[in-house]
């Protein structure tokens, strides 16, 4: 019997425009179309090519380490019934990316993307990079490959995550720090595009979330959903049921859709994605792209984007590079005004109060980025019943935060 | 008869190419800019390119993206362009505006009322760096309702295959990008146009221009030799933020010495 999608299903997506609803889409200029049709067409024959998924899960399970563990974390969930009403109090779990190999979920999609690239023959890689995980998870697979790497980032970003443009220099890659507006992952991305627009014969544009031209949002969310598959099971098999609720950071939104994405069409799961509050929603310092901003095009695709009366594109703002972005990736975009998942904020110092929380009770220093996730299980679980049960995506480790957050706190190192 | 066609049957009537410029609208200040605009048809230029500021223009090198900050700083909005057009064509009724920018701007504004509003201020023609034939469908039938000319960019990388669907979809003129590259940062081989202009010519009757790279008055005049327009924008923009003061204020001299180089190019051109 054939298997059919069921038609109300939230897994469609994207149409043969690379539309999610009226999101997505190819928006780029002539010079880059005939490219993009080119990726597009590959990954679509290297999708049905066993031997290409073959290559990429044996490099997932030698190389990054996965399946990556799924924690019951035990403390901090008996920390939050403290304090929560009788018989409140979500189980909290964590989905363990930040082990993986590099140290982010990036890892999972760079990996994908770079056997894509050797199938299409292109020998030179180029990618952006905000946190620097995306970087330096390319640079890692690039070193792997052979293959020379460029990865543009913006000077802000360099400056605050000195320690992964150090690592990715010492994989071998060059780090183009860019100036242009305030020098953060936007503007990285378009010193990147303009790079390739410029490189197309030779080079691949390896992006590093679900945002830009068709057919990357599919793409990497696809690569990125081993993160839910796995959870899938190994929640089946810890508690011989589904979650009640995900959580997960949205920058562009990788680490959630691929969390999110196995468990769309099941309605009991519900799902939050927590963006980037700043220095609060009621500022205009944050990253809230589907909470604060409306439809626009950047970046080769439709989106919810910060942007001003007359559609100029505003400048974001967070403690955590990897979130810095105005825009987010569309298929969140459509699921948002779907309401199949709901958007929420987490501001800096929720995120830095969580980074300290997590680090004292489970002994795993998160990235900030999932911080911000994890301000959100904060709030969430204790308004949850006992028996409920919230997984949550910790998609990286925080090594690379330390400066930041001592220089937050007030400590010189 | 459109503006654009006209000025490009005239022009063939005179036997050659036309010199089409490019400016950012509001920079680096709205009196400059529309000084700059009113003075460019008497210095030479044929068909006119009024570039509309974008925060993240991704087709665009070091030259143009300061050019965006500084229109922007300037109080730049796609209205206060369209104003700007309005005021040009009280003085003139047959030079030909082309609006040339990113998408963002035009939904933020509004499909509709844009070209409605566009076609209205006296502008001729839209090219949207970042909307390709294939994502086209919305601002098509809107401009193509108020007789605005959908100008495409065929690129070096546009093949075969693709070029008859990019030409179809296009009116006014091709504007052909003369390198696989962003605005400003290099320029095509003699060689290179001698094979393209051809191969685009196999499929269209529209006149092409040549853009991207094209500096000097030698090169615009060698494509506007080989093709029927050469482009020249960059190199304005450079001239223009060359003769700014160390505040990024114009000068008395900035109007005069951008249009010297417009006259310069408008020579080479004539001269063949
Ligand atoms: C650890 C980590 N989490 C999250 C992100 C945000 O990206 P996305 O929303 O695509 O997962 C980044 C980006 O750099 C990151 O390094």
């Amino acid at each position: 019997m054939n298997k059919t999608v069921p038609l109300n299903s939230f897994r469609q997506g994207p149409d043969a425009r690379g539309r999610f609803g009226q999101f997505g889409g190819r928006f780029v200029a002539e010079t880059l179309m005939p490219l993009i049709l080119e990726v597009e067409k590959a990954y679509e024959a290297a999708k049905r090519d066993p031997q290409f998924d073959a290559e990429w899960r044996r490099l997932l399970t030698h190389y990054v380490g996965r399946p990556s563990p799924l924690w019951y974390a035990d403390r901090l969930t008996e920390h939050l019934r403290k304090d929560a009403a009788p018989g409140k109090g979500a189980k909290v779990y964590f989905k363990r990316d930040e082990l993986n190999h590099t140290g982010a979920h990036k890892i999972n999609a760079v990996l994908g993307q770079i056997l894509l690239a050797k199938r299409m023959g292109k020998t030179r890689i180029i990618a952006e990079t905000g946190a620097g995980q995306h970087g330096v998870a390319t640079a890692t697979a690039c070193a792997l490959f052979d293959l020379p790497c460029t990865v543009f980032m913006g000077a802000t970003d360099v400056e605050r995550q000195q320690p992964n443009v150090f690592r990715m220099k010492l994989l071998g890659a060059q780090v183009m720090p860019v100036t242009s507006g305030a020098a953060t992952l936007k503007d990285a991305m378009n010193e990147a595009l303009r790079y390739w627009v410029a490189n197309v014969e030779d080079t691949y544009y390896c992006i590093g979330t679900v945002a830009g031209p068709h057919p990357y949002p599919a793409m990497v969310r696809d690569f990125q959903s081993v993160i839910g598959t796995e959870a899938r099971a190994q929640m089946q098999e810890a508690e011989g049921r589904l979650p009640d609720a995900l959580v997960a950071a949205i920058g562009g939104g990788s680490n959630a859709m691929g969390l999110f994405y196995p468990f769309l069409d099941d309605p009991e799961v519900q799902m939050f994605g927590v963006e980037a509050a700043g220095r609060g929603l009621h500022t205009e310092e944050h990253a809230a792209s589907l909470e604060k901003g409306r439809p626009g095009v950047l970046h080769g695709n439709r989106m919810y984007l910060l942007q001003d009366a007359d559609g100029q594109v505003q400048e974001a703002h967070s403690i955590s590079a990897g979130l810095d972005y105005p825009g987010v990736g569309p298929e969140h975009s459509w699921l948002h005004e779907l309401g199949r998942v709901q958007y929420v904020g987490a501001t800096d110092d929720e995120a830095l109060a969580a980074f300290q929380l997590c680090s004292k009770l489970e002994g795993i220093i998160p990235a900030l980025e999932p911080a911000h996730a994890l301000a959100y299980v904060i709030r969430q679980a204790p308004a949850m019943a006992r028996d409920q049960i919230l997984l949550m995506n910790l998609c990286g480790r925080g090594d690379k935060d330390i400066f930041t957050v001592a220089r937050h706190l007030g400590v010189e190192m | 008869m459109s503006r654009i066609a006209q000025r490009f049957a005239d022009l063939k009537r005179e036997g050659r190419g036309a010199l089409v410029t490019y400016l950012q609208a509001y920079d680096p200040d709205p009196a400059t800019s529309l000084a700059l605009l009113r003075g460019l048809p008497g210095a030479g230029a044929d068909v006119i390119e009024v570039g509309v500021p974008f925060t993240d223009p991704m087709a665009d090198g070091p030259s143009i993206q300061k050019a965006a900050i500084r229109a922007l700083k300037a109080g730049a909005t796609l209205s206060r362009v369209l104003a700007m057009v309005r005021d040009f064509r009280k003085g003139n009724d047959t030079t030909p505006i082309v609006l040339m920018g990113y998408y963002n701007p035009i939904l933020a504004y509004g499909i509709e009322r844009f070209c409605t509003d566009a076609s209205c201020s006296g502008v001729d023609g839209l090219i949207i760096v970042d909307v390709p034939p294939e994502e086209a469908d919305e601002v098509e039938p809107h401009a193509r309702a108020q007789g605005l000319d959908l100008i495409r960019l065929v690129a070096p990388t546009t093949d075969e295959a693709r070029l008859p669907r990019v030409l179809a979809a296009t009116s006014g003129f091709v504007y052909y990008v003369s390198i696989a590259g962003i605005t400003g940062t290099r320029s095509a081989s003699s060689a290179s146009l001698e094979a393209a202009v051809p191969r685009i010519r196999r499929h269209t009757d529209l006149p092409v221009c040549i853009g991207f790279g094209i500096r000097t008055p030698q090169q615009a005049a060698e494509a506007a030799r080989l093709a029927d327009g050469a482009v020249v924008g960059t190199a304005l923009v450079d001239t223009l933020a060359a003769s700014l003061d160390e505040d990024g204020q114009a000068r008395p001299e900035t109007v005069r010495q951008v249009l010297d180089q417009v006259r310069g190019l408008a020579e080479a051109i004539r001269a063949g």
